[in-house]
């Protein structure tokens, strides 16, 4: 057994390219998740400079349907369900079908998928602004938003399982076990998280069946894995077609998966108490998240490397290739940030972590370092695949967004790095007579000129991202790209 | 044993079946302990379900998503305790479905704000924060001195909790929109409304007009009661070791 492992689509040999243009593959839909995700990125990013600007400026905020905390969800649901989530059913579905060579179990499913959850991200979003919300992070959608989500990730789970099935190669490859343990794990967080009791059949409001310290450890489980399944085994689905792709090369190695495959999703799991250290939440669950949190680091960072060394043999392509850039800058913010997480969940570093401006800096170095920048690197390698097109429009373009989005990520987490250690040093600094030296309002205060360095990198950040959607813009708007150049060259490099 | 594997590579099932029992092993381990009370919650006295008045404002709180900026758990940790008191204790939040413990202190704690400031205070400091605090961030809800609470809904509100476990009485449920009332009315006989929530409930005027409660009002309420209600003379930290320790002589 060699230790290489490359997409299934290699064995399709060279005529596969030809099949596929007879309309062998549903990419229709995955046409409109992809424009889906850049739509709600943008109206998310978009949120999130808005709120950066609040936390400098409060002059910003606009009563009540504009004010910090009704748009906060709206910022944090735009970017993680509604873009993150258009990119994972755009890639899942593509991916799918690509390593099993068979179009997808049911193309009508995957529009009722489509437009199933866009009504979803429109009834979640309006509800937070007009103060429907449950109040859980991350987990905010009322009862009626959440059972019409329920059944839409089970139209989901039964497409992407079916197709599966009916995969004309003998393996499952590695970017789908991925993909099957984020659908399937995040429907149960999901619904176990969100059992509620509504007021009426005619009231938005509900009353979740858990309280106190139950529904503490419950929300942290669901909360801790949306991050875990969501923005990291579907990413990882994602990195491990995409990467190998673009780099032309197999993945580094096919043990290395499978290890760190199963450990990432089983600790996993257990770390949602690191979110209540020093909390009523029992010490014997506050150690135990602790301690499989600094456990994830190793499989994390399995991941990192798989993706990384695939590149061995190949790195000259990082010269001259933005969107191998992309990915492997994503591969090292989620490196660092796997790293950053389990430091932050010893107690005694987040005795001091905990409440500040440095989570924020943490999620965001994870958020946009690993999770956009992976979707921004498949999105580019789709569009001009699924619109026929011999490449992106411009090349130079997509290296200025790498460029000044990379600029934006790091004042971003250096700026919540400086302002979250500081405030939480001057919340427990005393003075000579034993006192604490500052009032909450003076770290408050202390907090401004961070606030507004961060709300500068979110707006780079955000500039990156319109340079993208004009660039996509463009590709679709040139001419098909004739046969002779529509050879795609990832696909024989692959073999 | 990678060999073995391939068994798995093969089989969308089998797959689907080893993935679930891996992410559920961690789940219940953690998760299940936690519904045995009497190791989780400790014993305290004093506590009581929130009245109308103040659950209404604990809506309105979740509602503007105020725990968005603001804790509601002060940890056992020095600077904590001498900052905003007591540590919090399960038993504090057990009745809040669901808690609101938040995870950012972009404002302060508000585990213990009861009572720190007057009600007028609170209607300036909502109204326009920076009036009263010029260094602060926190945006202007001048709107809830505007808007009416649904006291005809409080009824409901009170058996979906009561339904859910948490102990209020049918009467309690019954008299949902009366005590809401009641409780912005400092000079109407306030007898049912103490008997059902204890003589420290003490009907006052929020910053409203007696007898209509606005949202202002009922966040007011809410906001008063917060971690005033555990009576902390009694309380023993080491209940467990002091409950063991009876058995133990008992046997000599």
């Amino acid at each position: 057994m060699t230790d290489t492992y490359a997409p299934a689509v290699a064995s399709g040999g060279g005529a596969e390219p030809a099949v596929r243009r007879d309309g062998r593959y549903d990419e229709e839909v995955i046409k409109y998740f992809t424009i889906a995700s850049m739509f709600w990125g943008i109206a998310g990013f978009t949120v999130g400079l808005l709120l950066a600007l609040q936390l400098a400026f409060p002059a910003f905020n606009i009563e009540p349907f504009l004010n910090f905390g009704r748009l906060r969800p709206l910022h944090t649901s735009a970017v993680i369900f509604a873009f993150g989530g258009n990119v994972l059913f755009a890639t899942s579905y593509h991916v799918v079908q690509r390593t099993c060579h068979t179009r997808l179990f049911s193309t009508k499913l995957a529009w009722f998928h489509f437009w199933g959850y866009q009504a979803f991200i429109l009834m979640a979003g309006l509800g937070y602004l007009f103060g429907v919300t449950q109040g859980k992070e991350y987990a905010e959608p009322e009862w009626y938003a959440d059972l019409w989500l329920t059944i839409v990730w089970v139209v989901y789970f039964i497409n992407f399982l079916m197709t599966l099935t009916m995969r004309k190669e003998k393996h499952i490859y590695v970017a789908n076990w991925f993909f099957l343990s984020f659908i399937v794990t995040i429907a149960i967080l999901h619904i176990v998280n969100g059992l509620a009791l509504p007021v009426s059949l005619v009231s938005v409001k509900s009353y979740s069946l858990f309280s106190g310290v139950q529904s503490a450890l419950i929300e942290w489980w669901y909360g801790h894995n949306a991050v875990g399944f969501f923005l990291t085994a579907g990413f990882l689905g994602m990195m491990y077609y995409y990467v190998p792709k673009q780099a032309g090369r197999p993945v580094y190695s096919y043990r290395l998966s499978i290890i760190h495959f199963w450990s990432l999703i089983f600790i996993y799991i257990w770390a949602g108490p690191h979110h209540l250290l020093y909390t009523s939440l029992p010490d014997w669950a506050q150690t135990l998240g602790m301690t499989f949190s600094i456990m994830l680091w190793m499989p994390s960072w399995g991941g990192m490397i798989n993706g990384m060394m695939t590149l061995s043999g190949a790195w000259h392509k990082l010269r001259d290739d933005p969107i191998l850039q992309f990915m492997i800058i994503a591969l090292s913010f989620y490196g660092m940030s796997t790293f950053e997480g389990p430091l932050m969940s010893i107690k005694t570093v987040n005795s001091l972590s905990h409440y500040t401006n440095w989570t924020i800096g943490h999620v965001h170095s994870g958020a946009l370092g690993w999770v956009a920048y992976i979707s921004f690197g498949a999105i580019y390698y789709l569009i001009p695949h699924l619109w026929k097109k011999a490449g992106m429009f411009s090349t130079k373009l997509i290296s200025l967004h790498l460029w000044i989005s990379t600029v934006g990520i790091v004042v971003y987490i250096t700026s919540m790095w400086v302002a979250g250690i500081m405030q939480g040093l001057m919340w427990r600094a005393y003075d000579k007579m034993g006192f604490l030296t500052y009032s909450f309002v003076e770290v408050v205060q202390a907090m401004h000129p961070y606030y507004v360095i961060r709300a500068i990198g979110g707006a780079l950040f955000l500039i990156g991202a319109l340079i993208m959607v004009y660039n996509i813009w463009r590709t679709i708007e040139l001419p098909d790209a004739t046969p002779a150049n529509a050879a795609d060259p990832a696909l024989v490099a692959a073999q | 044993m990678l060999e073995n594997h391939k068994k798995l590579e093969r089989n969308s099932i089998l797959l689907l079946i080893f993935a679930v029992i891996a992410v559920s092993i961690g789940g219940i381990v953690e998760i299940v302990p936690l519904f045995r009370l009497q190791t989780t919650i400790e014993p305290v006295k004093g506590l009581r379900p929130l009245t109308p008045l103040e659950l209404a404002g604990e809506n309105i709180y979740i509602r503007e998503g105020c725990n968005v900026c603001h804790s509601q758990q002060i940890r056992p940790l020095r600077d904590e305790v001498q900052r905003y008191g007591h540590y919090s204790l399960a038993a504090e939040s057990m009745y809040d479905h669901p808690f609101v413990w938040g995870s950012e202190r972009t404002g302060p704690d508000l585990a213990r704000v009861g009572g720190k400031y007057s009600n007028s205070w609170h209607v300036e400091h909502l109204s326009s924060p920076r009036s009263v605090v010029p260094e602060s961030i926190m945006p202007n809800y001048d709107f809830l001195s505007r808007t009416f609470v649904k006291t005809y809904e409080l009824r409901d509100h009170l058996r979906t909790l009561k339904t859910l476990g948490v102990p209020y009485t049918q009467e309690d449920v019954d008299n949902a929109e009366v005590d809401a009332i009641t409780q912005t009315m400092p000079d109407e006989d306030a007898s049912g409304l103490q008997k059902r929530y204890g003589a420290k409930v003490v009907p006052q005027a929020f910053g409203g007009t007696p007898g209509t409660p606005t949202e202002m009002d009922a966040l007011i309420a809410y906001l008063q009661q917060l971690g005033t209600q555990v009576d902390f003379t009694s309380y023993d930290p080491d209940y467990e070791l002091h409950a063991a320790a009876p058995t133990a002589g008992g046997k000599k």
